[in-house]
């Protein structure tokens, strides 16, 4: 579908980094190692909610081989301030006291304190000797609970914000917003049909297969390294700047290989305790966290509860639509709320909407992002919701979709109007489809949800540097997470006219480029993308100058074309055209080493809307669901790589599927959290799979050079109401809660004829 | 962590000796499938290993006379689903073990350590009741056996007295007619603890049956030897209401607690719905025809 035709974009070589990564030899987070290295523990709340009345660490710290103990005094106090990191906004506050508990412990799992010692098992002898005195409070975890009047409160300082007059007395709701379109009373009056529904998620964990790592060395001169897996070592260094009160250019981060992020991995917990450590005991302190800490302690999604009210006409046309979300932030406010609320009908062009949006604290650890935060919850109710109009209406649910669906021009209910957006062409994709065309199987039932993503622009930098043989290394500073370094390189080879194998991508540490914001927001192939393209084009820019130069002609005489220097016209002369090799090889008599910069604020990120389908089959005497078949349709701009377009595709959705079908958290009446591993904790397997068939639909991006919309993000958002759409209309009974589990699902049809026949 | 002592004997007394010299903190080493995992968590913390693979009886499978097997307690589960005879007389029992983990898991871990580890969640032990197999135990006394539904008592515990091991399991000759099936629901389809198991037995001579024996795991804290739902099943043609009234004794049969894996009504629904599904499939095996289990 692209008009362009290019050399290297578009095609399919290997990965820079595939070869390591299949043989080990990649180095992950937990591969970092240096002499005399200490290992560091964190001792942990098993409460969750409770004073901390005293923290004697003495015993700890005289046990033979241990080095040092942090508490939260250790760490200074910070302003109730709020900075942007990830895709997420944070309070230095809160960060401090994620980092390492003060007053109070809000979660179990809660770090209290921390040791550094000779060996892991040293370490955990001390940890057993820390005393902790608690004074325990009531807890709550449910969002719904947190909100109402008497429920424990977390912060005694929180009042809701966004609330007129400003509220006297403390809540866990942090914050209220609102979105407003049109006249929503009005629409309703003008509707024919009104829907109308309430819907539960269940807090989800990223559940990156590493486990956060890193290792941390303080010099006696104040310097500080740090080796960590991370979705952004520019971010690292700065919270643990701000964090420890260490100017920036003292602290050096160097990303290992990242084994999945998913968002999860945009916030610190363990390196400002790891740095803490290493500067106490003049060692540096490697800290490794347990899969158990890390889905006890690390930043999940939240879990969500909805209301949508939907009206439309009997032809299909929505008039009025009007939403409720309540998010759990975790400990901390800054649930992503915002996202959620505006994702929510971002994919139709309606006239009346309200969206109020409520962020909720409650005694579970403080969230992260997870691939397009909030979008996927506030999604599910949505399109759960448009698939039961559709059910009601008798009406194809795309066609549906297609008469309602957002285009050039649609002003969303949060502000913006969308620009060029692909959501008609993926919704016709997906309806001509072979999959959508194929007759569904006796037993089984098809459904379908579309999802919507913003993606993100922001900050990037990148240099392209030519080497004497002629060959290129470009650089960034944006861990890879999904074969960017191969989407970066092909960009780069198509500008130069070079072969791909000539052009080597790395990510460089903190100090050696210029900064980059997160891996986040699906930003990197865009925004990094569009730094490295610039960059090149300045390397391009010089090597004409050095090709004049050998010429004898002005620089303004010379074209880049086809990887060559070539004369302009006849005017400039007859001159061969000199090859990046050929004027490389002569740099040292030309002017030097021939590089290029680039940074930027990438501005214009294109939205990126996707479609899904999927035929199920559910056992109705176990609850199982079977997935058939599924297909992933989205607009991705342009596919640079397309098997790592598809991957994300296809990842996407299976996260997705997880969270619709058995990933959840599960608390007990302690408010511990009951399945903190794999085995309990349900991530699809797969054997639970069909193959993810993807559909790449291309609608440019009129703000990349390349046409690039991100892609990462957008198929994690139609999964959870695509399976329970297909479910509804599999066996009759719509789950309105997620997960769909064979326990939710066989008790909900058991209970359905029993109401019926009430 | 503290050192461990790794000890792997070539015979079953010197294996016998070492774990009574360990005292309580002495742990047979199998496939180590459940150990390893225990140890890592700091559930286990043995101060003596003793590995059983280099003893030939525990890791071989010797058929006996008359159609009966011997397996050893250590041999894994991919070996035991590639000895042919074996998957031909108890397809069900082969089934279960070959359900445990994932082609990995299977690699290593075994019936025996399946049986000793006494999960009540645990696939191989439902089919092996339902199968009648025999546990030959050897210990500081010499040796003694017991029949398989007897070896669990509570959850993660088993009749072996201390300095006791599990030598082998023995499945007694199939009667003619016979076959066996299990069946286990799990929410994914395959690296999942069962929510409930269920091995069923049956003999059938001109399609009605004459012989059956039903292990129910999952839902008690001990896999259970339902004998009122083989009462249910002797006698019928698996006709509806016989397949119903053994249902309904597996249900009464359940006393199942509220987990994270399961409600208790759940569970106890599953029962009756498995048993129906089981003892079809073991039926058909035994009139001849092949059928696979579904889950
Ligand atoms: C990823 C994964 C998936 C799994 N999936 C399943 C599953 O689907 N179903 C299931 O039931 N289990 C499952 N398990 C648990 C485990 O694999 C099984 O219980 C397996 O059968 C144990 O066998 P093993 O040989 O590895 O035992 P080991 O770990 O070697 O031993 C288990 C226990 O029994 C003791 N023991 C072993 N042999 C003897 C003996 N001969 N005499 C006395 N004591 C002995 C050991 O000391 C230990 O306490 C899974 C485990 C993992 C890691």
């Amino acid at each position: 579908m692209t008009a362009q035709v290019y050399k290297w974009i578009g095609t399919r070589p290997k990965r820079p980094d595939g070869a390591d990564k299949v043989t080990g030899r990649a180095r992950f987070g937990a591969d970092f190692n240096m002499p005399g290295q200490l290992i560091g523990r964190v001792l942990r709340s098993p409460h969750p909610h409770a004073v901390i009345k005293s923290i004697d660490t003495s015993a700890a710290a005289a046990l033979p081989g241990v080095r040092a103990v942090v508490t939260a005094a250790d760490f200074p106090e910070q302003e109730n301030l709020i900075v942007p990191a990830g895709e997420m906004q944070v309070n230095l506050r809160d960060v401090t006291r994620t980092i390492m508990a003060r007053e109070k412990v809000l979660y179990e799992g809660h770090p209290v304190a921390a040791v550094a010692a000779a060996s892991e098992a040293i370490a955990k002898q001390a940890l057993a000797l820390i005393k902790v005195e608690y004074a325990l409070l009531p807890h709550v975890i449910d969002v719904e609970e947190a909100m109402k009047d008497g429920a424990p409160i977390l912060h005694d300082h929180i009042r809701t914000d966004g609330v007129q007059p400003v509220p006297t007395k403390p809540s866990n709701i942090a914050k209220r917003i609102e979105n407003l379109k049109g006249d929503v009373a009005k629409g309703f009056a003008e509707a024919e049909v009104v829907i109308e529904r309430k819907y539960t998620t269940a807090p989800v964990h990223q559940a990156y297969i590493e486990p956060h790592a890193c290792l941390a060395s303080a010099a006696e001169d104040g310097q500080v390294s740090v080796w960590t897996t991370t979705q952004g070592h520019f971010q690292v260094r700065g919270f643990c700047s701000r964090l420890l009160q260490i100017e920036t250019s003292q602290i050096r981060v160097t990303p290992s290989e990242i084994g999945g992020g998913f968002g999860g991995k945009t916030v610190v917990y363990l390196e400002p305790v790891a740095i803490r450590l290493s500067q106490k005991s003049g060692k540096p302190v490697k800290m490794v966290m347990t899969r158990e800490e890390v889905f006890r302690a690390s930043g999940p999604a939240p879990g969500g509860a909805m209301t949508v009210k939907i009206g439309a006409k009997k032809d299909g046309r929505i008039v009025a639509a009007d939403i409720t979300i309540a998010l759990q932030a975790g400990a901390f406010p800054g649930s992503p709320i915002g996202p959620a609320c505006w994702c929510s009908m971002a994919c139709y062009d309606v006239d009346n909407i309200r969206v109020v949006g409520f962020d909720v604290v409650s005694n579970r650890p403080k969230v992260a992002a997870y691939r397009a935060p909030g979008a996927p919850i506030s999604s599910f109710a949505v399109e759960s919701t448009i698939d039961i109009l559709a059910q009601e209406l008798g009406m194809d649910p795309i066609d549906l979709r297609l008469k309602n669906a957002a285009m050039k021009g649609t002003k969303t209910h949060y502000g913006p109007v969308f620009d060029r957006i692909g959501l008609v062409e993926c919704l016709e994709a997906a309806k001509n489809s072979a999959h959508y065309k194929s007759p569904v199987k006796p037993g089984h039932a098809r459904g379908i949800a579309a999802g919507f993503w913003f993606n993100v622009g922001a900050d990037s930098s990148a240099a392209a540097h030519v080497g004497e043989d002629g060959t290129v290394t470009v650089i960034s500073g944006n861990p890879d997470i999904g074969g960017s370094r191969a989407s970066l390189a092909l960009m780069a080879a198509e500008e130069l006219g070079v072969d791909y194998d000539k052009v080597r991508a790395v990510i460089a540490d903190t100090h050696s480029i210029g900064f980059n914001f997160v891996t986040g927001g699906s930003r990197v192939t865009f925004a990094t993308g569009m730094a490295v393209v610039n960059a090149t084009k300045d390397a391009i820019k010089e090597l004409r100058v050095r090709a004049a130069k050998i010429w004898g002609v002005d620089p303004e005489g010379v074209v880049w074309e086809g990887g060559k220097a070539r004369p302009a016209g006849h005017n400039v002369g007859e001159f061969e055209p000199l090859t990046l090799a050929q004027i490389a090889a002569q740099a040292g008599k030309t002017g030097g080493p021939i590089n290029g910069h680039a940074q930027l604020n990438a501005q214009g990120a294109g939205p990126g809307f996707g479609v899904h389908i999927a035929d199920v089959r559910v056992d109705a005497e176990t609850g199982h669901v079977v997935i058939d078949r599924y297909t992933a349709v989205q607009d991705v701009g342009t596919a640079i790589h397309p098997s790592y377009v598809e991957g994300q595709l296809q990842g996407g959705a299976v996260q997705g599927i997880g969270w619709a079908l058995n990933e959840e958290y599960i608390y007990n009446a302690k408010g511990h959290l009951d399945n903190a591993g794999f085995l309990d904790y349900r991530i699809p397997v797969a054997s639970d799979l069909p193959m993810i068939e993807t559909i790449l639909v291309e609608v440019p991006n009129p703000h990349h050079p390349y046409g690039v919309r991100g892609v990462g993000e957008v198929p994690i958002v139609p999964p959870l109401a695509t399976i329970a759409n297909a479910v509804a209309r599999a066996c009759g009974t719509r789950m309105t809660s997620l997960p769909i589990s064979p326990p939710r699902l066989s008790a909900a049809l058991d209970a359905a004829p029993k109401l019926a026949a009430e | 962590m503290s050192d461990i002592k790794y000890l792997a004997p070539g015979t079953i007394e010197e294996a016998v000796k070492a774990m009574q010299a360990a005292g309580g903190k002495g742990f047979v080493l199998a496939g180590g499938t459940d150990l390893l995992v225990q140890m890592r968590s700091g559930a286990r913390e043995p101060q003596t290993i003793v590995d059983v693979k280099k003893i030939p009886e525990m890791t071989t499978i010797e058929e006996l006379p008359g159609g009966g097997f011997r397996i050893g307690a250590a041999v894994s589960g991919a070996v035991i689903g590639e000895h042919k005879k074996l998957v031909a007389a108890f397809p069900g029992v082969v089934e279960a073990i070959n359900l445990i983990g994932s082609k990995q898991v299977q690699g290593r871990a075994s019936a025996g350590g399946n049986l000793c580890n006494s999960s009540p969640a645990a696939d191989s032990v439902p089919a092996m009741v339902a199968a009648g197999v025999t546990v030959q135990i050897a210990g500081p006394n010499g040796r003694r056996e017991v029949p398989v539904e007897k070896f669990p008592t509570a959850p993660g515990r088993n009749c072996l007295q201390p300095g006791e091991i599990v030598v082998s399991l023995t499945l007694p000759a199939p009667a003619a007619g016979s076959s066996d099936a299990y069946l286990r629901l799990i929410p994914r389809t395959e690296m999942d603890i069962a929510v409930v198991g269920i091995g069923v037995s049956l003999t059938l001579k001109d399609g009605t049956v004459t012989a059956a024996r039903v292990g129910l795991g999952a839902v008690a804290p001990t896999v259970l030897l339902v004998e009122d739902a083989a009462k249910a099943l002797v006698g019928s043609k698996l006709d509806d209401a016989a397949l119903e009234k053994a249902a309904a004794a597996c249900r009464a049969a359940c006393k199942p607690i509220n987990d994270k894996r399961g409600t208790i009504e759940y569970r106890t629904k599953i029962s009756g719905v498995l048993l129906k599904r089981a003892a079809k499939i073991a039926a058909q095996r035994a009139s001849g025809a092949t059928v696979g289990g579904t889950h």
